[in-house]
């Protein structure tokens, strides 16, 4: 394969090299917006990341961070740099679709608070990007609108729910995006597409103006090119939140300045559960080399055992499809969103606008959901559920008296091909080694690590303490810093 | 057969919040529709709900005026159904954890004459839990209007167990539990205004009977005594079903307290399946001792302990006590007035106030705190009275007078030429000299021990007075020349 | 894979109040089916005495002060709705 791309194009660089050029005056803001909305316009068409974008408004606010600049005002790294955001993330005046036909036409008016705190960064606020409808799936399959594709390879997935941002930012569509990660919702589609993708502990970052799937394990999070700049997206958006009851008053450390300042060596930990049966072996190669390189830097690397994993996604498919199944109950087509045309009374009005509004793999979850939660059920699924979810936290608590971080591959193979996956179960596998961090309420990082033999991109993924998202990204960095497979960039 | 009623109350009271429950946009009635929402009332996707720490020192206040236990920890779930005036199609609700569990409602019964106290009974609780209010639909010929203005408000429902016995019994719990909640600050609980909604779970079985019979839940008892009739009503249809051969179905009735009729709303068949699980989006509650302890300092005195207190400090007779005691302000504006009045006045105090004043401030559509007489008016008032300044009738004048102009009656009296006049007690004696010497007749009968007589020569006193002698001069004087002629 | 006796797809879908073709029925009950056998073997872990896991993070008393901030506008409130008047939303007449 060529790496030709190996571009010096400004829309395929990092936040951190952008944020030299700005400071340096070398480039504005403009420039650079202007740089990445050609690039969306020329290969959109192949990738279909976006939902919409909004040109003038990206430049206007490029043109006010260029002001800042110019006025010694700079407000720091992120200042003038377009970050694509998903769907599901609220952004006063634009389409807040969730890629369902439920909210196609729905315009938020309020901002999400991790979309305030870019604002105060100086951020672009740069385009909708699409997603399993309501952030329920793995291969952005299931959006309304259109399927994005995988810019390694455009017959495959890019991974899901969030496949839009992971794509986006593998096409040069944008310097950075968020997403949000329920079972694996940004590490998958990082690992697919050969971008860092960070899952932030419960709690770190506010989902007020997130879009809930399964309120309790909802995050948002960075994807970046780098795991410094994830270091630096992360440290914009973290922290307490008054409007997230969820959200936890930590302490906010300096996320870059700790790459520095942590050099390890650590202990890193291997449970045999995620190396087992269904593991693709160029992927299991691919991260054992990656443990190679710890071990080489010193690192102390301990088998630990996580026994309830084979649970997880039991687990996962009942709390997350029950707490679904209450979240989605608010789009009825009464305040906003579809109604159907031919409603008879309020109740065939509920049924019709939402049999028409949602796809049917949000469907078949709030069913599920339903199901799990009705008279009678509830201590048979929902609480037996809640109750393994305590193990499973348990083990990995327990694993982390051992060690500082375990690594797993992110995803059993690398990116398959669209429609492959026609059977929901199939679907819901590709998150076994994802969906434990959720359910524990741990920080998960996916670091490109390979390619495959058909080119296809590998992830590993780092999953460390609670809180301690300083530690985990400067055990990220170490590797990261010292690889530069995400410089490959793919022929669009 | 005899047959028994047993009832239990389910009451819905909105807590006066400046914000909602779960988000602080204002809270209130009667503003323009859907002026008071924000994405979080309106569920917008995305939002996320936010405790009110007011609501919940209300809903701690309440439990403790009512005796309940107050849980040290609980929880948030969310009551899962589709109806248009709930945003979420969920509610958020207490459901296995509410925050307060038993207690009572103290309650009196009406006694066998209006002068006489009745028996005293509680009412159990079973628990009070916190949620938050919906929006109001208002229906129209061909559709309906959503305004979600209330949707969102603070709202505690209280739960009794089924222990009422009849429709009496209910008003007086309700009444009961009216005046505790206006007492502690809790609600304005205005029934107009849907602060207080009350339904009733109603079934009868024959006198002897353990067994509870099949329940009918009375709902739209929209004002106090709607619940009394409507409970009464249900009680009636139900004998009346049961003496005819019939069974009751368990069902939910609509009671029009207009039309003194009911209907049935919707039967068992259509029960709900509420789906509760713990919210993901709200962490539980803890309360602590110190924090019991702070609202238990808040908690007012309630109605029925003054009631004992007025009694046995001021020496008031019950019928007093019955008026005062259930508007806290109104006892808070006698005990002030009683106090200024000094000892031995507060009788004469309490009178004032039940009588004239609440007659004034009926006839003005007055709010107590609206009006211009305040309390140290009424010690005074009373005072001049005592002193034997002021006559009765003169004094009902003095009172109009200053419910109008919020003058102190002193300068009432003064303005008006109302004092008692002479002391000068040679004029005085010289009109007793004159009736003695005019009424040969009383004098004689007063003589031979007829006591009422001696008001035979104090008319005439009067009228040489033109109603301004002093009539406790006069009387003391009247005898001292009596016992000498 | 056979669907399980009490899953009963109408109830379901009645309580989740959306409409589901005969084909969806058919469809949705097989795979729900599948999803649940897989769930099944949670009931091999033994449970007894674990507390569930509500919150990854429980912490106590998050709230805030009764303090009336603004809300929305009301032409902010109802833009995104399908049908108004009279600043409400109108639905189907609401029979109670």
């Amino acid at each position: 394969m060529s790496h030709a791309a190996m571009s010096s194009e400004l829309f395929n660089k990092t936040i951190v090299e952008l944020a030299e050029l700005l400071a340096a005056k070398t480039i504005t803001s403009v420039e650079l917006t202007q740089a990445v909305i050609d690039r969306t316009q020329s290969v959109e068409e192949r990738v279909k990341a976006f939902n919409s974008f909004d040109a003038a408004a990206a430049l206007a606010q490029a043109a006010a961070s260029d002001a800042r600049r110019a006025a010694g005002q700079s407000l720091g790294a992120l200042d003038g740099i377009p970050i694509g955001i998903k769907d599901v993330i609220a952004v006063t005046g634009q389409p807040l679709t969730a890629s369902s036909k439920m909210l196609a036409n729905f315009v938020s008016p309020y901002d999400a608070t991790v979309t305030q705190k870019l604002k105060k960064a100086g951020a672009i606020i740069w385009g909708r990007l699409n997603l399993d409808e309501f952030a329920m799936g793995s291969s952005t399959e299931n959006s309304a609108f259109h399927t994005t594709r995988n810019p390694y390879n455009l017959d495959c997935v890019p991974g899901g729910s969030s496949g839009g941002s992971a794509a986006a930012l593998a096409a040069g569509e944008a310097i950075a995006t968020l997403g949000s990660d329920t079972g694996g919702s940004i590490r998958q589609p990082a690992a697919l597409c050969n971008v860092v993708g960070l899952k932030p502990t419960y709690g770190l970052v506010s989902r007020f103006g997130l879009i809930a799937f399964a309120s309790s394990l909802d995050q948002i999070g960075p994807f970046n090119r780098t795991v410094e700049d994830a270091a630096i997206t992360l440290q914009a958006i973290a922290g307490y939140d008054e409007n997230d009851s969820t959200s936890v008053k930590v302490e906010i450390p300096d996320y870059r300045a700790a790459l520095k300042t942590k050099k390890g060596p650590w202990r890193i930990g291997i449970s045999k559960e995620y190396f087992g049966e269904g593991l693709d072996p160029e992927v299991a190669a691919a991260v054992e080399k990656a443990v190679s390189f710890y071990e080489k830097m010193g690192c102390v690397i301990k088998n630990v055992s996580l026994p309830h994993t084979e649970y997880g996604v039991g687990v996962y498919y009942i709390i997350a499809t029950a707490e679904c199944s209450s979240n989605l109950s608010r789009y009825d087509g009464i305040r906003y969103g579809h109604r159907s045309a031919d409603a008879k009374d309020i109740v065939d009005l509920y049924y019709k606008s939402r049999a028409e509004g949602f796809g049917p793999e949000v469907k078949r979850r709030i069913i599920l959901g339903t199901y799990v939660l009705s008279s009678g059920y509830y201590d048979a699924y929902y609480l037996r559920a809640q109750k393994v979810r305590t193990l499973i936290r348990q083990d990995f608590l327990n694993a982390y008296n051992e060690v500082d971080a375990i690594i797993t591959p992110t995803t059993p193979t690398p990116a398959f091909k669209r429609g492959a996956k026609a059977d929901p179960l199939a679907m819901y596998l590709c998150d076994v080694y994802t969906i434990g961090v959720n359910l524990a309420g741990l920080p998960g990082i996916s670091v490109p690590c390979g390619f495959s033999s058909s080119g296809l991109p590998i992830g590993m993924q780092l999953i460390g303490q609670p809180f301690k998202e300083a530690d985990l990204l400067a055990i990220a960095n170490a590797y990261d810093s010292a690889h530069d497979w995400a410089k490959r960039t793919p022929n669009l | 057969m005899k047959y028994e009623a047993v009832i239990g109350l389910e009451v819905h009271v909105q807590i006066k919040t400046q914000s909602k429950m779960f988000t602080r946009v204002g809270a209130g009635y009667g503003q323009p529709a859907n002026t008071l929402t924000d994405p979080v009332v309106l569920a917008l996707p995305g939002v996320l709900p936010v405790m009110n720490k007011a609501a919940l020192d209300a809903i701690i206040k309440a439990g403790l005026l009512l005796g309940c236990d107050i849980a040290p920890v609980c929880k948030w779930d969310r009551k899962n159904y589709f109806y248009p005036d709930s945003p979420k199609n969920y509610q958020i609700s207490q459901y296995d954890q509410p925050i307060c569990l038993n207690g009572a409602v103290e309650i009196e019964l009406p006694g066998s004459a209006r002068n006489i106290q009745g028996e005293h009974k509680s009412i159990a609780l079973t628990r009070i839990h916190l949620e938050e209010d919906v929006g109001k639909l208002n229906h129209e010929a061909f559709d309906s209007l959503v305004d979600y203005n209330r949707a969102g408000t603070p709202l505690m429902e209280i739960v009794s167990e089924p222990v009422i016995k009849s429709a009496e019994e209910a008003y007086a719990c309700l009444t009961s539990l009216r005046a505790t909640i206006i007492y502690g600050g809790i609600s304005d609980c205005d029934m107009e205004k849907g602060q207080l909604r009350c339904d009733a779970n109603i079934s009868i079985r024959p006198v002897g009977e353990t067994k509870l019979g099949t329940k009918v839940e009375l709902k739209n008892l929209n004002s106090i005594s709607f619940v009394r009739d409507g409970i009464a009503h249900e009680i009636k249809r139900q004998i009346a079903v049961v003496e005819s051969g019939g069974t009751i179905v368990q069902e939910t009735r609509d009671y029009d307290g207009m039309t003194g009729t009911s209907q049935s709303l919707r039967s068992k068949e259509m029960a709900h399946d509420y789906r509760y699980f713990p919210d993901p989006d709200l962490m539980p509650v803890k309360v602590d001792v110190a924090w019991k302890a702070r609202i238990q300092a808040e908690c007012p005195e309630l109605p029925f302990a003054k009631q004992t207190r007025f009694q046995s400090d001021y020496g008031l007779p019950y019928t007093l006590t019955s008026v005062l005691v259930w508007d806290k302000a109104l006892a808070d504006y006698f005990e002030e007035a009683a106090k200024l009045a000094g000892p031995g006045k507060a009788q004469a105090v309490g009178n004032w106030i039940v009588n004239d004043l609440q007659r004034e401030l009926g006839a003005a559509k007055l709010d107590l705190g609206d009006s211009k007489v305040r309390p140290a008016h009424i010690a005074e008032l009373v005072n001049l009275i005592a002193a034997g300044t002021l006559l009765s009738n003169a004094a009902k004048e003095v009172f109009i007078d200053m419910a109008a102009t919020g003058e102190t009656p002193s300068a009432i009296v003064a303005k008006k030429g109302l004092a008692v006049a002479p002391t000068d007690t040679a004029e005085l004696e010289g009109w007793c000299r004159d009736a003695i010497a005019a009424n040969a007749k009383s004098v004689a009968e007063f003589k031979a021990g007829k006591e009422s007589a001696i008001n035979g020569l104090k008319g005439p006193i009067m009228k040489a007075s033109k109603g301004k002698a002093n009539p406790k001069l006069v009387d003391e004087t009247l005898r001292r020349l009596l016992s000498i002629s | 894979m056979s669907v399980p006796e009490d899953l009963n797809i109408d109830r379901i879908a009645n309580l989740a109040r959306l409409a589901l073709t005969d084909e969806e029925k058919v469809k949705f009950s097989a795979q729900l089916a599948d999803v649940l056998t897989n769930i099944e073997k949670l009931k091999q872990v033994n449970v007894d005495g674990v507390e569930p896991t509500a919150h990854a993070f429980p912490i106590y008393n998050v709230w805030a002060d009764d303090v009336a901030k603004p809300g929305l506008p009301v032409e902010d409130a109802l833009r995104n709705a399908p049908e108004k008047r009279d600043n409400m939303i109108v639905v189907p007449k609401v029979v109670e």
